[in-house]
């Protein structure tokens, strides 16, 4: 039987992780333990619950060839702005409201696949436009500028609230959410014993198969993290809405873009264009959908931001599509297409999140964060350039060769 | 050959006894790998020093040593140039002395003119004020010295790959060049364009200008060089001179280290129905849709039968391939096909491969694979049904197919994660032919399959192509090398400016023959 290596995948998204946990480490000791705290983990799912989203539906964009979607933000402030309009202004159901925005959403998104897939509009150009239309509508549908609020509380909970926050358990002394024991023992089982199952089918097939420490390991140490997780959630008020939301939308496209052929299909328009189509890739039709998506997914973001807000702003959403830019560029993403994972996208946004949480927890200024997640998404990109072109080994020999040199 | 009695009659010219340069014991190591090992060669003024050897021999590497794109420090070894020890930290430092590569990717800006292109880093200005007159004057001078007769204004895009590499040289010129390092200069070019290329290079080494050069194509290198230094795995194995030693089958053994007794693998003809037929094929140039690529072309490929079609590069092969292709290349496609007897009309590329057709590119990095992605996500491309269940891909089963297609096809690469851009070029093509393989076509249609493969494996991809008609696979070949053509196909046609001028069963054809009816319908007569 044959066995694969004890670790495989792209190295940048392992260096990341491990930055990830280097930076958590970090602020673990700078804030006294503040960061790991039930309530704070919490806030920073909330906080960034957007970030992470538009992150996913930004690396399909990317994917397809470096190509970027600046509309997002725009589109968060539109979809929020629609969202207040339809349930606040005109008392609409809250649900119908939430499916009329997510199909605006696929709207805008269709707009612009059109542009670009069709009538081969660069996509910097069209969502650039669309930046400024679908900012511009905004600010006409909150009659010039107002900022509608508060949202009834079906519709806060989208993004502040919890699931049966009130069913309690104890358990080791403490007083646990019992929903969140649940559902973080059954994740666990879930994923462990799909890992045995799937390991299983391929011996029985004779394809290759993890070796027993590799399956042990990889086992633990997710099992490890996810009742950590639910651990500190069930602290606190268990499971946040947001994070079922996040959770669906990860797995999704997670299975899209790694077991799909529609999948495929974006990674190898975006390694060579040509070469796809003269694969028999509908070239035109994936760059359509990755676009139409994206602004789906910028929808749902928006939907989510505003019931944090508790109110549709006119500025609301500025500067999101570089946090998701930074995000799938932190986590491994090629700017020219062709590479990149969800993880890595959910892993950059992490990196960004805590980045900020962090330094908030520490009373630094704004200023000097944006600073810092400029300067980390710099040496994140460089990092991984470098080691490619092995500048350094280069430079390491030129300097040995130069020292024999000079002995001679 | 005709080639080689041409080169009986230079023979007259006496080589200058000076050596212009050395190079001695040249060491290149990459991280885990020794690509030079104590390389040694001496180039001659006035000659033509031929670089031969196969692919990932280590060729490339050692004129980047030369040049200066692999700086002093990063190698061992000495190059002496004109008697003097040189260390060059860059390609300026090696370009100022007159040391000058043309690389087999051209380094011209398609949306300059062909005189800013000659002085790009070389601008004829006064304290950075570009001197016009004197730009388009010189250039002229230059490209008169080449022989390239167009306006100096005519922008780069606008001439023929033929022609370009003619403003390459100009260029060099124009840097004062006393050594031409080219490295593979007419693997794009077809043979008239290629046959002019050497004979300015011979034309050059009159006027005392030495030249390198990187070449697979052996007829080339019998033609026009005076010595050939054969590298095998990083090392220098012999020189050659020409008096002496040199015929093709000389150079492939120390190529190869062993004596190719055939370089065609022998197949048994068992041909069977019509495969594919097209009858009256006319397709028209995408942006000047007056202008017939293809006119009125009818031709047909039998079961079990290797067809090739012959042509200068621009007749129309490729054009004609790829429009049949499910549409690839063209607009106002009009004609019929037929497969298997069958009429059909393909509208797009997804309804070819269903119809069991594959176009293998000529261009594999750019049209042909994904380079940044592995191995097995490229041979599974372009049928991902076969793998995926409702579209979700069973990624255990892509891994076998692709292993299988490996061992098959002979592709060398511990692991089929590999990325496509790690593997030499032969087996680049490998992988660009298991992926057409994968797709399960009856008829494939090969563009120049074995472009910039070195001989070894030429005659694996020949030996691919064998098994494939042997299935009873029909295969229809474009290739610009006329001794692969009359090698390896049972029948021939000729193109020319896009009509189909012969047809020819192969017995007896000479490479001579074939030249003769390409020739013969340029100068306005009428071929078959």
């Amino acid at each position: 039987m044959k066995k694969k290596k004890l670790f495989s995948g792209n190295a940048r998204e392992m260096t990341m992780l491990v930055a990830l946990v280097v930076i958590i480490a970090l602020f673990f000791l700078l804030t006294k333990g503040n960061i790991l705290k039930p309530m704070n983990i919490a806030n920073l799912i909330n906080q960034n619950a957007y970030v992470v989203i538009l992150a996913i539906g930004m690396l399909l964009c990317i994917l397809t060839g470096g190509n970027i979607d600046l509309s997002v933000g725009s589109t968060v402030a539109f979809v929020g702005a629609c969202a207040a309009i339809f349930i606040i202004e005109w008392g609409w159901n809250v649900y119908l409201s939430i499916g009329l925005c997510l199909l605006i959403g696929i709207l805008l998104g269709m707009w612009q696949g059109f542009w670009i897939a069709y009538m081969n509009i660069p996509p910097f150009i069209t969502t650039l436009s669309g930046m400024l239309v679908f900012r511009g509508a905004t600010l006409m549908i909150l009659k010039g500028g107002e900022t509608i609020g508060p949202f009834p509380k079906a519709y806060q909970s989208l993004s502040t609230g919890f699931l049966m926050p009130n069913t309690k358990i104890e358990l080791f002394g403490q007083s646990l959410n019992l929903l969140a024991v649940i559902v973080g023992i059954a994740i666990v089982v879930i994923f462990c014993a799909m890992q045995l199952i799937n390991n299983q089918t391929r011996k029985r097939k004779g394809y290759e198969t993890d070796t027993p420490l590799a399956l042990v390991i990889k086992m633990v140490a997710i099992s490890a993290i996810i009742l950590f997780l639910f651990y500190k959630l069930a602290c606190f008020k268990g499971i946040p809405t947001v994070l079922v939301i996040l959770g669906v939308l990860l797995l999704v496209y997670n299975f899209f873009t790694q077991k799909t052929v529609r999948g495929r299909h974006l990674y190898a328009i975006g390694g060579n264009m040509k070469a796809a189509q003269l694969s028999g890739v509908k070239t035109k039709q994936m760059m359509f959908f990755a676009y139409t998506n994206m602004s789906f997914i910028a929808a749902i973001a928006g939907l989510v931001f505003a019931a944090r807000l508790n109110s549709a702003s006119p500025v609301a959403g500025q500067s999101f599509e570089m946090d998701a830019i930074a995000s799938c560029f932190i986590g491994g993403a090629s700017a020219y297409g062709g590479t990149g994972t969800i993880t890595g996208a959910l892993v950059g946004a992490l990196i960004m999140g805590v980045l900020n949480n962090g330094m908030s927890l520490m009373g630094l200024s704004q200023n000097l964060q944006q600073v810092v997640k400029g300067l980390v998404l710099l040496m994140a990109v460089a990092m991984d350039v470098i080691s490619k072109q092995n500048v350094f080994a280069n430079l390491r020999a030129k300097r040995a060769k130069t020292a024999v040199v000079q002995k001679a | 050959m005709e080639l080689q009695n041409q080169v009986e009659l230079e023979q007259t010219v006496e080589p200058g006894q000076d050596i212009i340069l050395e190079m001695v014991n040249i060491t290149k190591e990459f991280p885990g790998v020794k690509a030079l090992d104590n390389v040694n060669i001496q180039v001659r003024e006035k000659e033509i020093h031929a670089l031969c050897g196969e692919n990932g021999a280590g060729k490339s590497t050692l004129m980047k040593v030369l040049s200066g794109i692999h700086p002093f420090g990063s190698y061992d070894g000495e190059i002496y140039y004109q008697g003097k020890l040189c260390r060059f930290k860059n390609i300026k430092d090696s370009e100022r002395i007159g040391i000058v590569i043309i690389h087999q990717e051209l380094a011209l800006v398609p949306y300059l003119s062909i005189a800013e292109n000659m002085f790009l880093g070389n601008e004829q200005a006064n304290v950075g004020v570009i001197d016009w007159d004197a730009t388009y004057k010189k250039a002229s001078e230059y490209m008169a010295m080449v022989g390239l007769h167009e306006n100096p204004r005519t922008l780069i895009k606008d001439i023929g790959v033929g022609k370009q590499q003619l403003v390459e040289i100009a260029k060099a010129l124009a840097k004062n060049v006393k050594l031409l390092i080219l490295d593979e200069p007419t693997s794009s070019l077809n043979e008239s364009d290629a046959k002019n290329l050497l004979d300015l290079l011979l034309r050059l080494k009159e006027q005392g200008i030495s030249s390198i050069l990187i070449s697979h194509k052996l007829n080339e290198i019998s033609y026009c060089a005076d010595k050939i230094t054969v590298i095998r795995d990083g090392k220098s194995i012999e020189t050659l001179v020409k008096e002496e030693d040199i015929s093709e089958e000389r150079i492939i053994k120390g190529m190869v280290g062993r004596e190719m007794t055939n370089r065609y693998p022998a197949r048994e003809h068992n041909i069977g129905e019509i495969g594919m037929e097209i009858r009256n094929w006319t397709v028209y140039h995408p942006l000047y849709s007056e202008r017939k690529v293809v006119d009125n072309v009818s031709l047909n490929v039998r079961k079990g039968e290797v067809v090739g079609i012959a042509g200068l590069i621009g007749a129309g092969r490729t054009e004609l391939c790829m429009s049949v292709f499910g549409r690839a290349y063209g607009v106002g496609i009009s004609g019929e096909l037929f497969i298997d007897g069958k009429k059909v009309v393909l509208r797009d590329i997804p309804q070819a491969i269903k119809a069991g057709l594959a176009y293998i590119t000529e261009d594999r990095k750019g049209d042909g694979l994904v380079i940044s992605d592995t191995i097995k996500h490229n041979i599974t491309m372009s049928r991902p049904e076969f793998i995926s269940n409702h579209g979700v891909i069973d990624k255990d089963l892509e891994t076998q197919y692709a292993k299988d297609l490996r061992v098959q096809l002979g592709i060398k690469t511990p692991s089929v994660e590999q990325l496509v851009g790690n593997l030499s070029g032969g087996n680049q093509q490998k992988v660009l032919v298991a992926k057409s393989i994968f797709a399960k076509p009856d008829i494939l249609m090969m563009d120049e399959p074995t472009r910039g493969v070195d001989v070894g494996a030429k005659y694996e991809i020949y030996e691919i192509i064998n098994d494939l008609v042997a299935q009873g696979k029909s295969v229809l070949m474009v290739s610009s090398e006329l001794p692969e053509i009359l090698g390896m196909c049972d029948r021939i046609y000729v193109m020319n400016e896009g009509h189909m001028v012969a047809e020819l069963e192969n017995k007896g054809v000479t490479q001579e023959m074939i030249m003769g009816y390409i020739m013969q319908d340029s100068k306005g007569d009428i071929g078959v």
